[in-house]
């Protein structure tokens, strides 16, 4: 009966797969530690954003927001693996669970909060929908865009709010769609279109890539609001306070003056705040399931927002964008988090 | 005494040991698996995407799409629904289909003949061609048309023209379009009455050369026919047709018929290469018949051509067929590499940014692949009424 007996074996092997693939019931934060690193859903190439440095390092300001939950729960900003993915991939990625948090310039929306399965845990840059278009053509405003032929990246909210505005208006365009952010710059050099559309802040990441950044120039209209941050699967509370309140103690603490250099100082400190904030007071961190100094490690290796901002995408670097939104709702922007206590 | 009966054939197995009942039986519980395993499949995915608060449904189908799309066959804009897109997606796959099948099928047969050539030249270079172009990856070749060749055409205010009508740039060609006018019905009229014609002449022809063994000219006349009547409908109805011709208005021209470069990359590539896969056909059908044939036929002198058109290739369509439906199928679903450079087809538009928008995954992707499936199985049907047709006829 060696016929049945192998279909024994068969049917007992595909009754384990399917009962295994169904009992992995464990908590997001419990696999992370099982595994032993981070695994964060990032672009595959954004300056400023997220983007591998010339040694291969993954850099930005979406790779340090991961960066700091990784310190948050394992006390090393190396434990984190970066998974590259298309507008089109990241959130089915998040979905099928092959990321833990997807940190890839995602803008909120009812929809992705509401309808997909996600929940976005704050924002680590506000930004906005802009126009690139080359100096040469002589446009000065995105009203006079009428009859425009316009590269964008597919999957993004932007390919929505560009149909809106230009129906608002009641303006006609030609979109090509392309897969990723190289390739509507290669179509928006090679002349294929007259316009790129993308959030503010990818539109001076990508200018920097032309052959002649300054041929090409920013129109100053912004014609929507798109709120990046971090999103994490529905359905794990604890994850979702982990990654959410890890953002809001770097803005803390870039509100309270902790900062890379002075966090060491700062643990001596006699404020109620930055006790609570480093751990040095209260149990804050189990609470939420992490190691009670998380807030101090993290300012320690990746640092306040302030610093993450001004590192990345700051006035300083290759991106040169202003605070403007991003400042702290105390300098004039619209940075505030809810306060650690 | 009672009366026995004696069954003079030996008692059958007992019924585990017949080989009947037991295939039947293993082949019970080889299908409850596979059903159980799909269903295991489907209800697990179900139970998994509510547990994670993902929702699900085709309802989206009927939400507004919200996005605009360059191309389109039929009617669309941004306020239409995102079943809309799926129309729009299907029409452009089927499109860039159908003009790679007939492309390649033309450029294929010219290269399986060339391939064969006597003529050293023409053999070499078709032998090189069909080299070179079949061990290229096709996304390569896409990638070559759409951003080394037809991204460097001159803008649109350099255009190259023709006649102040025909006009090429980096947007595109675009084309005088014909506007039909009142009583251009009545060429449509000249040209179904032209085609019964046709057809009417070729069975009469038939019928006389087996009758006699006269041959009528019948492809000279016949197309004849197809041009000259319509034409003459054309005259009497008063020349019922304008032509819309593309001019430069702001960025981009506006009017006549445009084929973007997306459209032409894909299209050329997608010909060029499947071509060469079925130049191989072609040969190896040719090859298939043998040289017996010919040769008999040149003995009852037959001409050339003649013996390439009514013995060598009906026989050798026998061979070639079934595997040019795999390179049909095989294109269609090529096709799909569309998306990397922007040709709004299916896959780029509806599982694309349709998936994308609405978040269902599952249903999008589950709808294209039926979509596939059910165009290759179509395909494969045509393909499959036609090779019989073809086949060897057993009388």
């Amino acid at each position: 009966m060696n016929n049945a007996k192998s279909i024994a074996v068969g049917a007992a092997l595909i009754l384990g797969a399917f009962t295994a693939s169904t009992a992995s019931a464990a908590t997001t934060l419990e696999s992370v530690k099982e595994k032993g690193h981070l695994q964060c859903g990032v672009t595959s190439g954004l300056p400023g954003f997220s983007q591998p440095d010339e040694n291969g390092n993954w850099t930005g300001i979406d790779v340090d927001t991961c960066r700091a939950v990784a310190v948050a729960i394992f006390g090393d900003a190396k434990a984190v693996q970066f998974t590259p993915l298309t507008a089109k991939e990241r959130l089915t990625a998040l979905q099928s669970g092959e990321i833990d948090i997807l940190s890839r310039n995602t803008t909120w929306t009812l929809t992705r909060d509401a309808s997909l399965g996600l929940n976005f845990t704050g924002v680590n840059y506000y930004d906005g929908q802009g126009f690139l278009i080359n100096k040469g053509i002589g446009v000065d405003d995105a009203t006079q865009l009428d009859g425009a032929t316009v590269c964008i990246q597919a999957g993004t909210t932007t390919e929505l709010n560009l149909a809106d505005y230009f129906r608002a208006k009641g303006m006609e365009f030609k979109p090509i769609v392309f897969d990723t952010s190289e390739q509507t710059v290669q179509g928006f050099a090679s002349g294929r279109c007259d316009v790129l559309t993308s959030d503010r802040s990818q539109l001076a990441a990508l200018r920097s890539k032309l052959a002649d950044p300054s041929s090409a120039k920013i129109l100053p209209n912004t014609i929507s609001k798109e709120p990046l941050g971090p999103v994490v699967r529905q359905g794990d509370d604890q994850w979702f306070n982990i990654v959410k309140w890890v953002l809001f103690t770097q803005i803390n603490a870039e509100e309270l003056g902790v900062t890379m250099d002075n966090v060491d100082d700062m643990l001596k400190s006699d404020n109620p705040n930055i006790q609570r904030l480093l751990g040095t007071d209260g149990d804050m961190g189990a609470k939420l399931g992490v190691p009670a100094d998380f807030g101090y490690k993290v300012v320690k290796q990746v640092g306040n927002y302030g610093e993450m901002y001004n590192r990345n995408v700051g006035p300083d670097t290759a991106l040169g964008l202003d605070r403007g939104l991003n400042a702290l709702w105390t300098d004039g922007g619209i940075m505030y988090a809810p306060p650690v206590r | 005494m009672k009366k026995q009966t004696i069954d003079s054939r030996p008692a059958g197995p007992k019924p585990w040991y017949d080989p009947r009942i037991r295939s039947i039986f293993f082949q019970i519980v080889t299908l409850s698996i596979v059903f159980w395993a799909g269903w295991t499949l489907i209800d697990n995915t179900l139970s998994n995407m509510q547990s994670r608060g993902i929702s699900t449904g085709f309802g989206f189908l009927d939400e507004t799409a919200g996005f605009g799309i360059i191309m389109s066959l039929v009617p669309y804009d941004a306020t239409m629904s995102y079943g809309r897109t799926f129309w729009v997606g299907l029409t452009n796959t089927l499109l860039v289909s159908a003009m790679g099948v007939v492309a390649a099928t033309i450029l294929g047969f010219i290269l399986g003949v060339a391939r064969l050539s006597s003529n050293w030249l023409v053999a070499k270079v078709a032998l090189v061609y069909i080299e070179v172009i079949r061990n290229i990856p096709l996304l390569l070749q896409i990638f070559f048309w759409y951003f080394a060749v037809l991204s460097n055409l001159p803008s649109p205010r350099q255009s190259v023209e023709v006649g102040n009508a025909l006009f090429l740039n980096n947007r595109g060609l675009y084309l005088p379009e014909p506007v039909a006018q009142d009583g251009f019905g009545l060429v449509w009229g000249g040209l179904v009455a032209a085609i019964i014609a046709v057809v009417a002449l070729r069975i009469w022809a038939k019928k006389r050369q087996l009758a006699t063994g006269q041959i009528f000219p019948t492809f000279k006349v016949g197309v004849a026919v197809l041009l000259l009547l319509p034409a003459l409908a054309y005259l009497v109805a008063g020349q019922p047709l304008t032509w819309d011709v593309p001019a430069l208005k702001g960025f981009n021209f506006g009017g006549g018929i445009t084929i973007i470069p997306e459209l032409a990359a894909l299209w050329i590539a997608l010909s060029l290469y499947t071509a060469s896969f079925i130049a191989e056909i072609v040969r190896s059908g040719i090859l298939s018949v043998s040289k017996g044939q010919t040769e008999a036929s040149k003995a009852l002198g037959l001409p050339n051509s003649l013996t390439l058109r009514l013995v060598v290739i009906p026989q050798a369509m026998r061979v070639i067929i079934p595997p040019l439906t795999s390179q049909y199928l095989n294109l269609v679903k090529n096709s799909s590499l569309a998306t990397a450079i922007g040709y709004p087809d299916l896959v780029a538009v509806f599982m694309g940014t349709t998936l994308n928008q609405t978040g269902q995954a599952v249903e999008v992707v589950a709808i294209t692949m039926a979509v596939y499936l059910t165009i290759s199985l179509l395909i494969s049907l045509f393909m499959n009424i036609y090779n019989r047709a073809v086949a060897i006829k057993e009388r």
